[in-house]
């Protein structure tokens, strides 16, 4: 199990392809606290992504920033909605921290980590806000926490702790974001930004565990 | 140095709108509009942002982009992140859409520099949440169109288009004022401001007080009088 480009690449096509089976139910969270577009827009948005990947070939020498980059201004051109610009600028820090071929534990942990400081900054949000950056902060944290550990390992410890995020994100009272408007009728419903960012943690999982 | 302005609305209509009123009052100004989904769809794209800017520096040396809605601004703010080549010549104004590209078309208009512009836009929602004019007129001039000792020329003109200063008529009157070089109060307010001027509500009939002071007050008075004695094109 190599993270390089080519993991880059296949984690793409595992997102979309989980975004896609989850697009229905992304949606139908997003219209209990949001405007209910969550899933299709993000759906729309990997489907570009895996058209843009598959009409640049990939160079020899290609970098796992370089194919985050090309996903990180995809998604910004083609979401449509706030998920657009917040997911493409994780991917665009994380692009700008992982140019090289081949990354090792401390690297993810580094790509995590530049990716929450990307949503955080364009979204001004922080944790127990019932955003997307409560599935990310956690998730760096236990990569960090499991450095010394294989790269494998620090990324399932990422995905782990963003599914359980976002379902902590439950019983929390949105203070940002559209879900805001509803004030306290917003808990009791997951974020679906805080779910759709365990979903993409755990396509980079499936991607890494691909022969 | 000229500027022009993109509009980014997640709604291609509501964009093309804005461009159409601004564009109304500032006719050399360059307005883009940058709107909606690939698709045409409700949304903000990168793409469509980033080749309505592009398209504006070869018009101008520099861009005030203004948006409507949360991602709107967001979009934009990628874009600038993105793009290093735009460093001080692309700025966002953080202001509301309609009235924020209003004030920046008409200080673009008046030759306003990149910075000035962008301040427009962003006085522009104080201007509408103050519901009565700001600066209080100056003193009252003995006989019309005579300095009075602390050399302030005040005359008194009737608005006489039937519409009154309506947007167009508003931004002609901020047009020829900023032109006169001399600060003029018109109605109590200061009349190279397209805003303020609307925020009158200036209605036909309405008598306004014209006043300047200090060198080239009496022929920028007199000008103003005879700008709105004129009606604009409408009388």
């Amino acid at each position: 199990m190599t993270l390089d480009a080519a993991w880059a690449r296949r984690w793409a096509a595992q997102a979309a392809a989980t975004v896609a089976a989850a697009k229905d139910d992304l949606t139908e969270l997003d219209r209990q606290i949001g405007d209910g577009d969550h899933g299709h827009n993000l759906d729309r948005g990997f489907r570009a992504v895996v058209a843009k990947l598959d009409a640049t070939p990939a160079a020899a020498d290609e970098t796992v920033g370089a194919v985050l980059k090309l996903v990180a201004t995809t998604l910004m051109s083609t979401v449509g909605g706030a998920a657009g610009p917040l997911y493409g600028t994780a991917f665009l820090r994380a692009a700008k921290v992982t140019d090289r071929e081949e990354l090792d534990a401390p690297a993810v942990v580094a790509l995590l980590e530049a990716a929450v400081e990307g949503i955080t900054a364009r979204g001004h949000a922080t944790t127990g806000e019932k955003t997307m950056v409560d599935a990310w902060q956690p998730a760096a944290e236990a990569a960090a926490g499991a450095d010394g550990a294989t790269t494998l390992a620090v990324l399932e410890a990422a995905a782990a702790a963003a599914d359980a995020g976002a379902t902590a994100t439950i019983p929390l009272v949105a203070t940002k974001g559209r879900a805001s408007y509803l004030g306290e009728r917003s808990a009791g419903h997951e974020d679906p930004g805080a779910r759709s960012t365990a979903l993409l943690l755990a396509a980079a999982v499936a991607a890494a565990e691909e022969p | 140095m000229t500027v022009a302005l993109v509009l980014v609305s997640h709604s291609a209509l509501l964009a093309q709108g804005a461009v159409e009123l601004a564009g109304q009052m500032a006719p050399d100004v360059p307005l883009l509009p940058a709107a909606g989904t690939l698709d045409g769809g409700l949304g903000t794209s990168l793409d469509i942002v980033t080749g309505a800017v592009e398209r504006a520096l070869v018009e101008a040396d520099g861009v005030v982009v203004l948006a409507d809605l949360g991602s709107a601004v967001l979009t934009v703010e990628s874009a600038l992140e993105i793009e290093d080549a735009w460093s001080g010549r692309v700025v966002l104004a953080d202001a509301p859409f309609v009235e924020g590209a209003v004030a920046a078309a008409v200080a673009a208009q008046q030759g306003g520099a990149l910075d000035a512009v962008q301040a427009a836009a962003q006085e522009a929602g104080g201007t509408f949440a103050a519901s009565a004019p700001a600066a209080p007129a100056p003193p009252v001039a003995a006989e019309p169109g005579e300095a009075t000792a602390d050399g302030v020329v005040t005359e008194h003109v009737t608005v006489r288009n039937p519409l009154g200063l309506h947007a167009r008529p508003a931004a002609q009157l901020a047009r020829a004022i900023a032109d006169l070089g001399v600060p003029v109060s018109v109605g109590g307010v200061d009349g190279s401001s397209v805003l303020q001027l609307l925020a009158l509500g200036a209605t036909g009939g309405k008598e306004l007080e014209v006043s300047a002071r200090g060198a080239g007050a009496r022929e920028a008075v007199r000008a103003v009088v005879g700008l709105i004695d004129g009606g604009f094109g409408e009388a």
